[in-house]
């Protein structure tokens, strides 16, 4: 993902997420790198992913690389809930952040 | 900083104009050359969350009229009113969310704009009724207690 997520993009973002899901993806990486902004709408896209993913006994894992997206995460204490990496290698390596 | 201004514009209710919003965010807060791209940034998303309600308001009254904005500047502050004319509502009644920990958190999609707001704004004023909901969000140039 790339840009800017808010309520104009995340139906496009919760599409593709969705239909990475519904193809069986069990454990998702959602490289969020390229994002400079994401708001609450975004957060939200997030959070029903994950629900459904763990519904399927499977997990997402959000990369970040010192970002501001990354503060967002920690300051709504979502981190509590997602987990999240500062590289894709790191992860598709280990399955605990 | 440059002297005290007050802009007014109006957007269509539509979701693609929040960048639009938020440029003039940035916009407005780089007069101050103080301010830190941090302290920018959030401000950014707090005015981009009460817009995004504005524009949710609107939708759920089926009301095709503009948002009405106002950005303000003084020598200490930049105040942002975000003015709708949704059906409004009572920001002591909104629903508290699990506590993160909790796994039926994941159920809550929504709930965290206002939260926002409240924690990435110095100031943060919601008034609310059956014609309409204003939010004045602002932030502090200096150091300064006055409230919106």
């Amino acid at each position: 993902m790339t840009g800017e997520i808010d309520m104009a993009t995340a139906p496009r973002f919760r599409q593709r997420l969705l239909a990475a899901i519904s193809a069986g993806a069990q454990d998702v990486v959602i490289d969020l790198s390229g994002v400079d902004f994401i708001d609450s709408t975004g957060l939200g896209v997030l959070m029903g992913a994950a629900k459904r993913v763990r519904s399927a006994e499977g997990d997402i894992r959000l990369v970040m690389v010192g970002s501001r997206l990354a503060d967002l995460i920690e300051l709504t204490r979502l981190d509590r809930v997602l987990d999240v990496f500062d590289s894709v290698s790191a992860a598709t390596e280990d399955s605990e952040p | 900083m440059a002297d005290p201004a007050s802009i007014d514009f109006e957007i269509p209710a539509r979701p693609e104009y929040l960048s639009l919003v938020r440029s003039l965010v940035v916009e407005a807060a780089d007069m101050d050359t103080n301010l830190s791209r941090e302290r920018v940034e959030d401000f950014k998303v707090a005015v981009s969350e009460a817009t995004t309600n504005a524009i949710e308001a609107h939708a759920r009254a089926c009301r095709d009229e503009s948002i009405r904005i106002r950005c303000k500047i003084t020598e200490d502050r930049i105040e942002f009113h975000i003015t709708d004319r949704g059906f409004g509502f009572y920001p002591d009644q909104i629903q508290v969310l699990p506590e993160p920990d909790d796994p039926s958190r994941l159920n809550f999609e929504r709930g965290l704009g206002i939260y926002l707001m409240r924690v990435l704004s110095d100031d943060v004023e919601i008034n609310s009724g059956p014609d309409g909901t204003q939010v004045c969000l602002a932030i502090h140039l200096s150091a300064n207690d006055s409230d919106c």
